[in-house]
């Protein structure tokens, strides 16, 4: 790995950090990256699917998942993980992510104060898998005009202005996140930018140390110098040195360790982070900066002095050849004022020539010279996908199926009811498919749900029977008033002979022909009834569409599988309400002697 | 922070609490106890459980975080030979000890304020071993002599013997690469037993998150029987969360000598436990001529090493910064508290004020800078009797309306005030104001 992210670097953001990952899109948006620098990210207690950012003008959605293992799986291409946690979950955040194999190139760790000995271990497991830990306790790192990470460089003003929006040629690593822009800020005025900047983090244990990130660099050829920003206290710099005095860096090094002040108070007066004092003389920052001058760093005499460093090593550089002159890239601006949009739709729009199902034109839809019926329409504005020919005939069927079942069902008796009472068509229809639920039309949702529960975890029939005995439930799809395997439904025939010819494969119909099998064994009408059919029908299509199961499962869990009973059973009732305006038939009154008076005078208590 | 010291009694206190737990084979009988006069340890002996404090010997010494008490002559175990204190001969020479100010071989002066009293246990040289265990560099260390007390400090190269112990390394080795390292010098009869209690001190010390932890000496007596003379620990604070059983109540105490922070400190500090945002300030030399009010902790170190660069570090009057978004209010706050600092002693140069800071990332400055100028508002004329000349700098998110705002208030107020942005670097205002 010679650069630490490019421009299709993508995220996953632990922690739902608003404020840092609409940061991280406005530079996206203004450096003009094709996908937003955050795949996803991990939100445990949000029941949300997506939160809506900005990008530039408009909004996005980014999908919001419950754990990192979930949110690799269906972002297999993100492989940074943004580990925004606090200090008492930060460490198990890690040691996940790093037991997901091969997933993640590096982590960066914001929370400051992590317990050492975990931060120890973390660091260690991290190292064995080869996967570079930037931080704990950093604001991050920055690959100017390739990827941010949330809250470093500042503002976009800021960022414009120190030149943090497109590569420059300095290699940054610093161990203060406060001096990061200040120096960006410098090597800006005083050089061309920066290639990538790395704050390592002001803990005592941290992941990747200066050495780790100046050997990338060493090898990234975007790198023509670095700059590195010490502190009192530990050893890190002499690894430098050391890789410098046998050759392995070779690129100039500027260099200076701050808190130089230090060797004036012998104790008691804490300059800077946890990391920061100095238990020998080597740790001190002014025998650091000795030892780096020494060693051939460019040392300035002072931290004052540091900007003219950088302009010499930089004129030096210049005057080489080995850095040459940045094209200034186009920048867009993010405007002044954007408003969050109140509705979203996914599914059709209005805005241009003609309207679009799904981005379909409706007029390449609609006409029969196309080709395409009412299948093929409800498979864009409900999935939003093209389903084949077989499928869209299949949800054609299903809908001519459940159109109507004669007068006397509830809802149909409902919508007889209030059209004889003057209501209009609308109100009418209303109260009919309102009757709609869990006793009228919701076997098909249960039959898909239970059929599909058993399949999936490997029940027997007899073992599903059981299960249901045990829910207290009988199972949704089975039973019919007076058909039997031996006169049988013909709808059911119907359906079940279109899939055995078209449906790539029925496995769920098969299964639910052996529990079929055994409830008829022990009842003649036992048999699987249309709502059964259909519902596990609809399982099967969408499992030979590709669906995955948890896809398929929320279709169920959201009522989809009903939206067809709805939409069938709609035209049926229209039906019975035309008749009844036709028929001019008076107000319905329920005759008395139908119903069963048992009126007891009430108690007083 | 993350290492913090502990006292001598707390890390027993810690040690008595899980000993049956790690130390399998080895008995601790914990007779310690904490006081801060005389009159608590006469009160302590008469409390259940502590009548040892009237049947044995004592000894008595400060619990201060600071080492070398003996060196000191700060540790009582004899009137006439050693091994005869009393309850009464103990608590009167706490009194004493406590009544007047003391300073140490160090250098270090202060008040003595908490004693810890235990048994005066009779042993053999022979019988003292030394064992410590800390991190170095990525690993652990522990630390191991066949003597204890002084000598151990003063031929350390010769007599410890050091076994690293990497963070992934599982328990099987670490007993072995114990077992290969047990000092030469230690009786062969004492090896194996060593050895045990070597490992489970490293268990313990590594399960209980101490960074440091050393007992010296460490006495084995007769039938496992252990006595920890001197035992010197640092916690790593940040696992608090994570030992709250484990440690129990325990605290943190300040330094011996740096106890007394001044009024001032004390308000920021408390100002500072109060808020989200972070406020510190250290009064370096009240009568120093050069103020610094920074935001944020890097930058607070570049100003001090550049004050110190061209001043000298005596002219420098403090070290602090305020981050984290302070409220109007608590900026004010610490503006006031550094402007009536500044204003208490005269000097014949005039006084400097630095209000510096770097290119902050979200904090508005304009904001932040309200407080200052509500600050510069009540002490304009005090800061102009004191000749005083204010350099500004900084950087960020509404930067231009800060830096104009203070330019204005100072000239408003006739302050001798230069303001800077982040086009100047960010330290060269102290070479601005110091070369002149």
């Amino acid at each position: 790995m010679s650069k630490l992210y490019t421009k299709d670097t993508q995220a996953i953001f632990w922690n739902n950090n608003k404020t840092a990952i609409q940061r991280m899109l406005d530079y996206d948006y203004t450096i003009g990256r094709d996908k937003p620098s955050v795949a996803g990210i991990v939100a445990p207690t949000s029941s949300n699917k997506f939160e809506k950012f900005f990008y530039g003008a408009d909004e996005i959605m980014i999908p919001l998942y419950k754990s990192t293992p979930e949110a690799v799986k269906e972002q297999p291409q993100a492989d940074v993980l943004l580990n925004f946690a606090s200090f008492r979950t930060a460490y198990d955040v890690v040691m996940e992510a790093i037991s997901i194999e091969g997933q993640f190139k590096s982590i960066m760790v914001t929370a400051e104060g992590i317990p050492e000995r975990l931060a120890r271990k973390m660091n260690q497991a991290a190292r064995d898998a080869g996967v570079t830990v930037i931080g704990p306790a950093t604001v991050g790192a920055i690959a100017p005009g390739a990827f941010k990470i949330a809250n470093i460089g500042g503002t976009i003003d800021n960022i414009i202005n120190s030149k943090l929006h497109r590569a420059g040629s300095c290699g940054l690593v610093t161990r203060s996140g406060g001096l990061f822009n200040e120096l960006s800020n410098i090597i800006a005025i005083n050089g061309d930018g920066i290639a990538e900047g790395v704050a390592i983090g002001g803990d005592r244990f941290v992941g990747s140390v200066f050495i780790d990130n100046m050997l990338r660099m060493e090898s990234n050829p975007d790198v023509k110098y670095m700059l590195l920003l010490g502190e009192v206290g530990g050893t890190e710099e002499y690894k430098v040195i050391d890789a410098i005095k046998s050759g392995k860096i070779k690129k100039p090094v500027i260099a200076w360790c701050i808190g130089t002040i230090a060797k004036h108070f012998s104790s008691g007066v804490q300059f800077g982070h946890a990391g920061a004092s100095a238990n020998a003389e080597r740790e001190t920052a002014e025998y650091k900066n000795k030892a780096m001058k020494e060693a051939g760093i460019y040392v300035p005499d002072s931290f004052n002095d540091l900007p003219a460093t950088i302009a010499e090593v930089y004129g030096k550089l210049r005057e080489e050849g080995v850095i040459g002159e940045i094209e200034e890239p186009k920048i867009n601006l993010i405007p002044k004022v954007r408003r969050p949009k109140q509705f979203i739709c996914t599914i059709s729009d209005d805005r241009g020539e003609e309207a679009t199902y799904a981005g379909f034109p409706i007029s390449s839809v609609a006409t029969p010279d196309t080709g395409k019926g009412i299948g093929d329409v409800i498979s864009l504005l409900w999935f939003k996908k093209v389903y084949p020919k077989w499928a869209t005939e299949f949800i054609e069927t299903v809908i001519k199926t459940v159109a109507d079942h004669g007068p006397a069902v509830s809802g149909a008796h409902n919508a007889k009811v209030t059209a004889r009472a003057g209501k209009s068509v609308v109100e009418a229809l209303v109260t009919g498919l309102l009757t709609i639920g869990p006793r009228f039309g919701g076997a098909i949702d249960g039959a898909a749900k239970y059929f599909k529960y058993a399949d999936d975890n490997n029940l027997s029939p007899a073992e599903f029977l059981s299960y249901m005995k045990k829910q207290g439930i009988p199972i949704p799809g089975i039973g019919h008033r007076i058909k039997s395997l031996k006169n049988p439904d013909l709808r059911v025939t119907g359906l079940m002979n279109f899939a055995k010819e078209y449906f790539p494969s029925t496995p769920l119909l098969d299964y639910a022909r052996t529990v079929e099998a055994l409830t008829t064994s022990k009842k003649e009408n036992l048999i699987l009834n249309v709502d059964g059919t259909i519902g596990i029908l609809m399982v099967d299509m969408w499992r030979a569409l590709g669906y995955a199961e948890s896809e398929i499962d929320e279709f169920i869990e959201s009522g989809t599988l009903n939206a067809f009973f709805i939409v069938g059973r709609s035209i049926g009732f229209i039906g019975h309400i035309l008749d009844e305006k036709r028929l001019a038939m008076p107000m319905y009154r329920h005759p008395m002697d139908d119903i069963l008076y048992d009126v007891q005078k009430a108690e007083e208590i | 922070m993350a290492q913090k010291a502990i006292r001598e009694y707390d890390g027993k206190a810690i040690f008595a609490r899980h000993w049956n737990e790690y130390f399998d084979g080895f008995h601790y009988g914990f007779k310690s106890v904490l006081v801060t006069s005389g009159d608590e340890l006469r009160e302590k002996a008469k409390e259940h459980g502590f009548e040892w404090l009237n049947q044995e010997n004592l000894v008595a010494k400060p619990d201060m975080l600071f080492g070398k008490r003996g060196k000191n002559g700060l540790v009582l175990f004899k009137i006439n030979k050693p091994g005869d204190v009393k309850l009464e001969d103990a608590a009167r020479w706490i009194d004493e000890k406590q009544s007047h100010e003391v300073t140490l071989l160090s250098g270090q002066t202060g008040h003595l304020t908490h004693f810890i009293v235990e048994p005066f246990t009779p042993h053999t040289q022979e019988q003292e071993y030394y064992i410590s265990a800390t991190t170095v560099g990525e690993d652990d260390v522990l630390y191991m002599s066949a003597e204890g007390g002084m000598e151990v400090e003063e031929g350390w190269d010769e007599k410890v013997n050091e076994v690293h112990i990497p963070i992934n390394m599982v328990d099987a080795n670490i007993k072995k690469a114990i077992k290969a390292n047990i000092p030469q010098d230690i009786p062969a009869k004492n090896r194996d037993a060593f050895a045990s209690f070597a490992m489970q001190f490293f268990k313990f010390y590594r399960d209980m998150n101490f960074a440091y932890l050393e007992i010296n000496p460490i006495v084995m007596l007769d039938d496992g029987e252990m006595a920890i003379l001197d035992l010197v620990a640092r916690l790593d604070d940040t696992a608090g969360f994570l030992m709250r059983d484990a440690w129990g109540d325990i605290e943190f105490p300040t330094p011996f000598g740096m106890e007394d922070q001044s009024p001032a400190e004390k308000a920021i500090s408390e100002a500072d436990s109060k808020s989200g945002a972070s406020l510190k300030l250290t009064v370096l030399n009240p009568q120093g001529r050069i103020w610094t009010m920074v935001a944020g902790g890097g930058a607070s170190v570049v100003y001090a090493d550049t004050i110190a660069d061209f001043a000298g570090v005596k002219d420098l009057a403090n070290y602090g910064e305020y981050s984290g978004g302070p409220t109007t209010g608590e900026t004010k706050f610490y503006a006031e508290t550094i402007f009536d600092l500044m204003t208490r002693y005269k000097d014949p140069r005039g006084k400097v004020l630095i209000i510096g800071g770097a290119i902050a990332n979200f904090t508005d400055v304009a904001k932040t800078f309200t407080g200052i100028i509500q600050a510069l508002e009540e002490y304009a004329d005090k800061l102009k009797e004191h000749n005083t000349v204010i350099y500004v700098r900084r950087g960020g998110p509404n930067y231009e309306k800060g830096l104009k705002d203070i330019k204005e208030a100072g000239d408003r107020l006739g302050l001798d005030i230069h303001v800077y942005g982040p086009e100047t670097h960010i330290t060269d205002i102290v070479r601005m104001a110091l070369e002149k």
